[in-house]
């Protein structure tokens, strides 16, 4: 299997002040390509800054790192903007869409910067919230829908590009229950169709949903 | 993202906070409508004092006695002195002396006190020439103007006919001039502009025209000298031309230059510049209110940032580039100035529009000052957007999706 995420030795130091704190201390992962991971622990475990970095959104201060083939280490901010536009589908806590664009305006959202074209948008962006079970909601908007369809309009704009990687940010955490199972079976399906994915999570139960768990603590993974 | 699209994010922005965005633009339109007004003010005044010029006739010269520049270094008050004479009017006549002279009018003037039955009226008097109707470019309303055969004969302004007779007809009537009785032989029409410049003291619709030597009879001073000399040039073309023979003439006929010529040309260029000093000082308040909406705007987009931090980093996250990021934000102020600069434009003009009714004030609409009002305002809202846009350009995406 091709490796989506390669990552050798990876360290992450934090200046704050005259005072540095390292966030990883050596982190080295290997994602293979359909893989369903999750990244597990506790808060203060270097998880969310892993999680960044993975998504492109920060660069490690050392180490390398290869997403999809190509090395992503030490690129400037508008090349990584590229990456995680075409690479990498993302899906928050908070949802983080925008409350004043329909659900269907919030999917096309990173096609427009991918620069595709308006029609174009608009059928991929329909075919993306079928595909997550949203097609009689495509003209609502974000304050309109549940917290769950609103997670599931989240994952519809990660599918839309159609990235190597799904990664999502403790997507159940400001779920209940039942639309936790809801989000965690599409994440499944996904799996199942051969979608890569990346979880990461405090929460033990929904770790145990992933092919393999990885747990972070102190910023060293352990086994 | 291309431009349509940051276009429309734009505008939906501004939709979104549409109390705050109106606000926002409200410095803008102030500043805008102001300019709109400020130069529709100042170009209605030219124009107000370009038609009374043209009313006078802009071939027209007018000499008066005394000299601006005395040779005794004594400058005395203008019109003071009594150097010009009826004879200088007719040397002013001679088509050999000066060819570019169409037609020359004296005038003496006075004050007086006309009756008719039993009203009273004070006016200013003229006496004068067959030739001052068409030099002064005026019309008659009924009745016949004064001939050279006329002595106990006089015209009446339109002002002064109804103060005298009310609505009846004036021609024919009796009407005591100065303690002398004459007929009314006719009645001017008016020249709808009420000018009250320094060689016309009184308005130009409240005058009593008598014959030349009428009035000096009525003086009681039989001398020749004049108040003025109206001289009508061929053509505005030669209007320098006839501008140099009068002076060489008269210079010629007293040894002196004891008189001042005037063309209709530089009493607008006065008033131009009279009213090009208040444009100025009123266009300065309207960029200074235009300023103070720019700071606006940068208030604004700054808050933007800083209230859609979120937005902007979960933007970033889907493969939003600094520079895109900017580009939405330099749009987003450009459109706030934009709006801003249409409201002004519109309101500026319904100014244009109800002014007049209001303070009697002429204000004309010009069209390029308008296309350049909208433009300023699309400039302050871009350049005041500037920082703002590189602030939120600089955000790191993290920084912007971590904030609560």
């Amino acid at each position: 299997m091709n490796a989506i995420i390669e990552m050798t030795d990876v360290r992450k130091t934090y200046a704050t002040g005259a005072l540095e704190v390292a966030a990883l201390r050596g982190v080295s992962l290997r994602i293979a390509q359909g893989e369903y991971v999750a990244v597990a622990g506790p808060s203060g475990s270097g998880k969310s800054t892993l999680m960044h970095i993975i998504g492109c959104l920060d660069v490690p201060t050392s180490g390398e790192y290869v997403l999809a083939g190509g090395d992503v280490t030490t690129l400037p901010e508008a090349h990584l903007a590229d990456i995680r536009n075409r690479r990498i589908g993302f899906v928050f806590q908070q949802f983080n869409l925008l409350p004043s664009l329909s659900a269907c305006r919030n999917v096309e959202l990173p096609l427009a910067y991918a620069g595709v074209t308006p029609s174009e948008r608009r059928r991929r962006a329909v075919e993306a919230l079928t595909r997550v079970g949203l097609a009689d909601r495509l003209a609502h908007r974000p304050g309109e829908l549940s917290g769950g369809q609103q997670q599931r309009v989240a994952v519809a704009r990660a599918l839309v590009t159609d990235p190597a990687l799904i990664l999502a940010d403790e997507p159940t955490g400001n779920l209940d229950s039942a639309a936790s199972a809801d989000v965690l079976a599409l994440f499944d399906e996904l799996h199942a169709v051969g979608r890569t994915i990346v979880l990461i999570t405090h929460e033990v139960d929904v770790a145990r949903r992933a092919q393999r768990s990885v747990l972070i603590r102190d910023g060293r993974l352990a086994a | 993202m291309n431009w349509r699209d940051t276009f429309a994010s734009g505008l939906e922005a501004i939709r979104a906070h549409r109390l705050r965005s109106v606000l926002t633009m409200l410095g803008i339109v102030i500043g805008i409508s102001s300019v709109v007004l400020t130069v529709g003010l100042g170009l209605g005044a030219q124009d107000q004092v370009r038609a009374q010029i043209d009313a006078l006739g802009s071939n027209l010269l007018i000499v008066s006695p005394g000299s601006s520049t005395s040779s005794s270094g004594v400058r005395g008050g203008f019109g003071s002195a009594s150097t010009l004479t009826t004879e200088d009017a007719a040397a002013l006549s001679d088509p050999a002396a000066a060819p570019d002279v169409a037609a020359v009018a004296a005038v003496t003037q006075a004050q007086t006190t006309l009756v008719a039955g039993t009203t009273n009226w004070t006016s200013s008097l003229v006496g004068t020439s067959p030739s001052w109707l068409p030099v002064r470019n005026r019309t008659l309303s009924a009745g016949r103007f004064l001939t050279a055969v006329d002595t106990d004969a006089v015209v009446l302004g339109p002002d002064t006919a109804s103060e005298l007779f009310g609505g009846r007809s004036a021609v024919g009537q009796q009407v005591t001039v100065s303690g002398r009785p004459m007929t009314v032989v006719g009645v001017l029409a008016s020249t709808g502009a009420s000018s009250a410049t320094s060689s016309q003291p009184a308005s130009d619709d409240d005058v009593a025209v008598v014959p030349m030597d009428t009035a000096r009879s009525l003086a009681g001073a039989p001398s020749s000298s004049v108040s003025a000399i109206y001289v009508q040039a061929r053509s505005e073309d030669v209007l320098s031309a006839a501008y140099q023979e009068i002076d060489a003439l008269l210079a010629n006929l007293h040894g002196d230059t004891d008189f001042s010529i005037a063309s209709q040309e530089s009493l607008l260029e006065t008033a131009n510049a009279t009213n090009r000093t208040l444009t100025v000082l009123l266009g300065g308040v309207a960029a200074i209110s235009l300023l103070v909406g720019g700071i606006g705007v940068m208030n604004i987009m700054l808050v933007a940032v800083t209230e859609r931090i979120r937005e902007i980093g979960l933007r970033k996250a889907l493969g939003a580039t600094p520079s895109a990021i900017r580009r939405q934000f330099l749009v987003e102020a450009g459109v706030l100035g934009t709006c801003g600069g249409l409201l002004g434009v519109a309101l500026g003009v319904a100014g244009a529009f109800a002014l007049p009714g209001l303070l009697g004030q002429p204000v004309s609409v010009s069209v390029p000052a308008i296309a350049a009002a909208i433009g300023v305002a699309l400039a302050i809202g871009i350049g005041f957007g500037v920082y703002p846009a590189s602030r939120a350009a600089r955000l790191t995406p993290i920084d912007a999706l971590r904030s609560e």
